[in-house]
This record gives structure tokens, sequence and C-alpha cells, in this order.
């Protein structure tokens, strides 16, 4: 068992004791168990799969940030977060839409669009998308 | 002696301004009640932002290469100024006005520029003719993450490219709902985070990080968000403290009102009986007239 907290801009999101944690990490998925050698790393899109002191299996969408690990402590910075249940799919779908579009539109010559910008956001609305479908 | 029309007449419109501070006077508390939760809320993050940077700094060895912490002789200084859209709030504006003249008088030896948060502060330095170089405006007394991030994008772009040495904050920090204060931060270059070499702190275990894929890489993408949430929280302490202090500037202006009203309810009663008085002697004076 360790302790997990998520944390968001906008708020904090979990804080509670777990048994095991996967993450995005940008150079693949990690698993986490108690007593992990200290760890920074940066979060890619994708999906945080946690399993509770319950034994409950809890999955959530994450699109980037940072964890760290010291002394048993898990600590997810994350740039936004939600429970599968969570996700609004019709806007995640339109999102992932508009993105793909502008990155056509990129494609056939357009100059005033920001490439990395336009593909961090589909990255993200497909994150959301395929996460919700796993889960539904 | 004012007539008793006159004094009637200020006493409804008294009472109607009276009714109006009050309401926004209202409207405020809950303006603040939900900045004060987006402060509250966002502290966790920019605390624990704050760790992780320190813990990079401690646990990383060498030079730690990221373009906002390079540290130039500053030539020219830019400040950011935090006021409000809106007046009516009290001293909120002069005094964050107040502190940027200080600062301007004590950085003359160098170049300077402003960047204009909110309305007030632009009017008042556009119209002295100081350098304001780009100003965000028209919040509606919220955050704006959009807005947020373009502020953050302009910043970082012109200390790295050069134009600016040196970026500050100028803003309100809120306490509680009767105390602020104004705050002067660093902003870029970011100051190193302290590297713990004590042999105390080595004994508790300097920990030996792992760093996924390694420090550089995770600098590169923790600096941008570093400098996004340290923003954000500038915006939102100074909404807070904008919605606290016109909140209680309000309240003050309800609460002379209302005294206001008390004393010409005074002077109202003193004229309608100065009047029936006279009334009287007039009517008495008559007939003692006719006995006569």
């Amino acid at each position: 068992m360790f302790h997990l907290s998520i944390v968001t801009p906008e708020k904090s999101y979990f804080e509670g004791e777990i048994k095991s944690l996967v993450v995005p990490g940008t150079e693949g998925y990690l698993g986490i168990l108690s007593q992990h050698a200290p760890l920074i790393t940066a979060l890619m899109p994708g999906k945080i799969e946690f399993r509770d002191e319950h034994d409950q299996v809890c999955i959530m969408a994450v699109s980037g940030g940072f964890l760290e690990i010291s002394n048993n402590l898990a600590t997810i910075l994350a740039d936004t977060v939600e429970k599968a249940e969570e996700i609004d799919i019709e806007r995640a779908r339109a999102a992932y839409e508009r993105e793909k579009k502008r990155l056509i539109s990129a494609g056939a010559g357009e100059t005033d669009i920001d490439l990395p910008s336009v593909r961090a956001a589909l990255a993200r609305a497909a994150n959301r998308i395929k996460i919700y479908e796993e889960t539904h | 002696m004012p007539t008793l029309r006159e004094v009637k007449k200020r006493i409804r419109s008294v009472i109607s301004t009276k009714r109006i501070t009050n309401a926004m006077e209202m409207v405020a508390a809950a303006k603040l009640r939900r900045a004060q939760q987006k402060v509250e809320q966002s502290r966790p993050y920019s605390k624990k932002m704050d760790e992780m940077l320190a813990q990079l700094a401690a646990g990383s060895i060498g030079e730690i290469i990221h373009p906002y912490f390079e540290e130039r002789q500053p030539r020219k200084r830019s400040l950011v100024i935090f006021t409000s859209d809106r007046g009516l709030c009290g001293s909120f504006n002069s005094n964050i006005v107040r502190h940027a003249q200080n600062w301007l008088n004590e950085h003359k030896d160098t170049e300077v520029e402003l960047i204009t948060v909110g309305k007030k502060g632009n009017d008042f330095f556009k119209k002295r003719s100081w350098p304001v170089v780009n100003y965000y405006g028209n919040w509606g007394g919220s955050l704006n993450y959009d807005k947020a991030r373009d502020m953050v994008r302009f910043l970082t772009d012109r200390f790295v490219a050069g134009e600016t040495d040196e970026i500050s904050l100028l803003f309100t920090r809120f306490i509680s709902m009767v105390k602020y204060r104004i705050s002067l931060e660093k902003y870029l270059p970011v100051a190193r985070p302290e590297i713990k070499t004590s042999t105390n702190e080595l004994s508790h275990g300097l920990k030996d990080y792992i760093f996924e894929p390694n420090a550089e890489k995770i600098y590169a993408a923790l600096m941008p968000g570093y400098a996004t949430t340290k923003m954000v929280t500038a915006l939102v302490e100074s909404f807070a403290s904008e919605h606290g202090s016109r909140m209680i500037a309000m309240n003050a202006a309800t609460k002379n009102a209302g005294e206001m009203v008390y004393n010409l309810t005074l002077d109202y009663n003193k004229a309608r009986q100065a009047q029936i008085t006279k009334e009287l002697l007039e009517v008495v004076s008559g007939a003692d007239a006719l006995k006569g």
C-alpha cells in the first residue's frame, strides 16, 4: 500500500491509499507498486489505472502531467484528469473531428496553424475517446 | 433650512443609492466566494509544483539548462501590473498603482516596460505615457485559461528572445476576507531552486531520483507548466482580492447611506414640525387678532 495524490490546477482530485498504479510515462506505461524507488517522470496523454485498498480498479484519462514518487508517496500533477465515467464523449468526439480538420488543412498548405498544439489536442481527444470506448 | 420637498427628494435618492450599493455588495460577495474557492483549489497544485522543482534540482547533478533560468545583467525590466477592469472597489487599484509607481522610481536606472492586466491600471499608465507593451483586459472578474496562457506565451517568448531581462509580477494576494497584501514577485528568470547539500539532509537520504527519460527533458516539460501555474496563481489571487475589496467598499457605502437616511429623516421631521408650529402660530395669532 502506498499513498497517491492526484492534483490538477483546478483542484485536488484524488487522495488515498492504493495498492498498485499504472501511468503513461513519456517512454511508455509504468507500473508502480509499494516501496518504489524515487522517481520523477513526465506523463503523456493516456490512461491512469490504480487499484485501491478494497481492490477496486479505477480508470482515468489524463492529458499529460508529471509523476513524482518518494517515501512511498506518489504525486501526480495532471493537466486535466477525469474518471472514465466522467468523460464527455460528445465533446471529445467533436474536438477530435475539429482538430483532424485543422491538421488536414495544415497539410493542404494553411500556415497559421500551430501544429504542435493541434497534434497535442488531437492526442488528448483520441485518448479520451479510447478510454471511453474501452470502459463502456 | 431646506424645504420639506427638497429633503424628501434627497432621502429618496439616497435610499435608491443604498439599494444599489447593497446589491453590488451581494454580487461581490457571491463572486468572492467563487474566487476564494478557486484560490484555495489552486494552491495544492502550485505547492506540489514548487516541491517537484526543488526535488528535481536536488536530485539532478550539475548544471540544469533551461532558458527560463538564465540570469542576465538586467538592462530592461518588465512589470506586470494586476488591476481590475471595473472600479468601485475601494483602494484596491490605487494601492497597486502606488506600488507600481514606487517600482518605476526604483528602477529609473534601467529601461522599463509595463504589461497591464485590467482596464484601470492600463488607463492610468497609458495616460501618463509609460511604455505599456501589452494589455490584457475584459476578464469579467474571473479566470480565463486561454487568456492566461496567451499572457504566459507572450512573456516567456519575450524573455527567451532577450527583449527583456527580468519580469516581475505586481499583484494583490488574498490573505483573508479583510486582509490583502500587495506582492511583488520575480517571474522570470525563475529563481533556481535551492539545492540542499547539508549533511543532515544527506543522512535523511538525499533521494537518488530516477528520471524518466532524463532531467533535462523533464525540465523542458515542467517549466512551461510552472510558468502558467505562477501566472494563474497571480490572477486568481488578484480576482479574489478585487471582489473582497469591492465587497468591503460597498458594505461601507451601504452603511454610510443608511446613516445619511437617518440624518435626513431627522431634518425632514424637524422641518415638518417647524412648519406645523408656524401654521399653528398663524392660526392662533389670526384668532387673537379677530378677538382684538
